[in-house]
């Protein structure tokens, strides 16, 4: 067995004529988070829970661990933890009963029971609610015992659809902290989200979906290279001096100077060329007061990936 | 393709926890109540009747169940009226219920399959159902030890246990249909509806309609196939079943449920009781039906379930 967590060839699901996944191949490897991004309808969902076994493979196989979620989906669901797009629970009983409940269908006895979801509570910061019925829960405060039932079943990998959506910021960035305090354990995550740059924080590497297709696969900057046209961006910003704009077009390995502003540059070059930009403007005389490369943001991405494959979806 | 493990595993924890779930619910105290209330009515009503008309009745404790003393109906007549409904009341959101409160995917994410959610469900609404009608017996038959001071022979009591038990059967009827329509139907107030009016139609209108429609199939000179063939489309309703199961097991004096020959009554002295397993008998074909629907109503639901997708 390699160290792959899932595996997903070619997978397809077809409904009737028409596909909402077709051929999507990818891996998640151990300890890393894996993001799966796109617009709603793109077929993330529809992905995530063939790789659980809860809906049938139309074409193409996964593995989880080796197992095949068609075959062997209790096998599967032993490892998994899934926490689903606005996770519900039952209303009328407690937190911890709700726990109770799902630990006694992953089949813990009653003393390991009561110890996990203590830990898995206070892990997520909920055990001053234990006792409250989940009814009068927010929804952060739902999401927060989604990630404890993954955190009880001690799952090695956790896959989570849309873990943010319809949360407030501060919710929002706990959840995503507590995310990241599940792979320092070592659990790999699959996450499938539409909001960039809470994927962007957090995610290793991701795939973007379109149509039921995964478009484009790599880490951040990869992605950026790919859509953007490659190349770094080196902005500056100086005073004073002669002809920094000439001296910067001058070095070697830049394709383009522009100036955004006054006393503003932004130069695009094959390489990381910070250094050589900071003596240029020195040796034009001026005074160099900011230097940064600037790293392609997720949703420059996203927006530009879909403004030039605008048609696509549309004459597919 | 054959897939692995076990389909029963996690189906006492789900079982467990719909039943615990059920015996809690208001909606479990307001059934309870409406049927523990009108049966006693009736069991009262049928007391004072059997006092006043007393003879010699070897099965008089029998009588409790089927005498009727105006206006109330019998007690009989009022379970054939009040299960289905405490059936349905508590198989309608079985499934829909855990769509719409979106805990079905995260059930469904632990280690069971969908075989134990539903069949767990099931079982412990024909449970609930089961515990309730059980009192319900003792209940009467307490009540008729003591304001009838007749203590009830060993045929009795059997006649009445096998009652109770195709009265549960009666009800596994109407689970299965109720929890078919929450698995067909994504809204609860739907599969409600649904379950009700259908029921309704089986036991209210069908009945009546059959003979109707027997005349539209059979010329009116042949007598005997046309109330054969008019009976025969009655029993397709589950209310008709059970009216045939309670006649030919709690009157003795019962002997056949179809129209009877002359040849059939050779022999035959009018009035005499049956022995207890040639009643059953007579039921029998009624009895297996309703096992019958209940576990193909059960599969039809089970089907949809499993082909079901499971995402809101």
């Amino acid at each position: 067995m390699s160290d792959m967590v899932i595996e997903a060839k070619g997978l397809t699901k077809r409904y009737g004529a028409g596909y909402a996944v077709s051929g999507v191949t990818f891996d998640v490897s151990a300890g890393e988070i894996f993001g799966l991004l796109g617009p709603n309808g793109a077929g993330k969902t529809t992905t995530i829970l063939m790789l659980l076994g809860l809906s049938d493979i139309s074409a193409g196989q996964a593995r989880v661990f080796g197992y095949d979620p068609m075959r062997n989906p209790l096998a599967v669901k032993r490892l998994v933890g899934y926490l689903p797009d606005s996770v519900g629970f039952y209303d009328n009983i407690s937190a911890v009963d709700n726990l109770h409940y799902t630990g006694r269908l992953m089949g813990l006895d009653a003393t390991e029971r009561a110890k996990r979801i203590a830990d898995a509570l206070a892990r997520v910061g909920l055990s001053a609610v234990a006792d409250k019925k989940v009814g009068t829960f927010s929804r952060g405060m739902r999401q927060r015992l989604g990630l404890a039932e993954i955190v009880m079943k001690q799952a090695r990998v956790a896959i989570l659809d849309e873990p943010t959506n319809g949360l407030d910021p501060q919710a929002s960035a706990e959840l995503l902290d507590l995310i990241r305090s599940l792979k320092e354990q070592g659990v790999s995550i699959l996450l499938s989200s539409h909001l960039l740059d809470r994927v962007q924080s957090v995610c290793d590497r991701l795939a973007l979906f379109n149509a039921g297709r995964i478009v484009l696969m790599g880490t951040v900057s990869e992605l950026g290279r790919q859509v953007l046209g490659g190349g770094y961006a080196v902005e500056v910003e100086a005073d004073g001096g002669n002809g920094i704009a000439q001296r910067l077009l001058a070095l070697p390995g830049v394709r383009g100077v522009e100036q955004p502003g006054p006393g503003r540059f932004r130069m695009t070059c094959g390489s990381d060329l910070r250094g050589e930009a900071a003596a240029a403007v020195v040796a034009a005389g001026g005074r160099l007061k900011q230097l940064s490369l600037d790293h392609p943001s997720l949703e420059t991405i996203y927006t530009r990936y879909f403004q030039n494959t605008r048609e696509i979806p549309h004459a597919a | 393709m054959r897939r692995e493990g076990s389909p029963w595993q996690g189906l006492g924890v789900v079982t467990l926890k719909e039943l615990s779930d059920h015996l809690v619910s208001a909606r479990m105290r307001v059934l309870e109540w409406l049927v523990v209330l009108t049966a006693l009515a009736a069991v009262y009503g049928a007391i004072q009747q059997i006092r006043d008309v007393t003879a010699e009745d070897p099965f008089l404790f029998l009588r409790l169940f089927t005498t009727a003393r105006e206006p109330l109906p019998s007690f009989v007549a009022f379970l054939g009226f009040l299960v289905p409904l405490m059936a349905i009341g508590l198989g309608f959101d079985a499934v829909n219920g855990e769509h719409n409160r979106r805990t079905l995917s995260r059930i469904l994410s632990q280690p069971i399959y969908r075989d134990a959610l539903l069949f767990g469900k099931f079982l412990a609404g024909l449970g609930i159902i089961a515990i309730s009608l059980v009192c319900l017996w003792l209940l009467v038959i307490g009540l008729g030890l003591i304001m009838l001071g007749v203590p009830p022979g060993a045929e009795e009591m059997a006649r009445a246990l096998i009652f109770l038990l195709v009265t549960i059967a009666y009800a596994g009827v109407w689970l299965a249909l109720a929890m078919l329509f929450s698995v067909v139907f994504r809204s609860a107030a739907t599969a409600a509806l649904g379950t009700l009016g259908l029921w309704l139609f089986l036991s209210v209108i069908w009945p009546a309609l059959a003979p109707a429609m027997a005349q539209a199939f059979v010329s009116p000179e042949h007598q005997a196939t046309l109330i054969i063939t008019a009976q025969m489309l009655a029993r397709l309703s589950p209310s008709t079943l059970f009216g045939e199961c309670v006649l030919a097991l709690l009157d003795p004096t019962t002997r056949t449920l179809g129209p009877v020959y002359l040849s059939q009554l050779q022999g035959a002295v009018m009035g005499t009781p049956l022995p207890l397993w040639d009643s059953v008998m007579v039921a029998w074909p009624q009895i297996v039906g309703l096992v019958a629907a209940s576990i193909l109503l059960f599969v039809g639901g089970y089907v949809a379930f499993q082909r079901q997708e499971v995402r809101a």
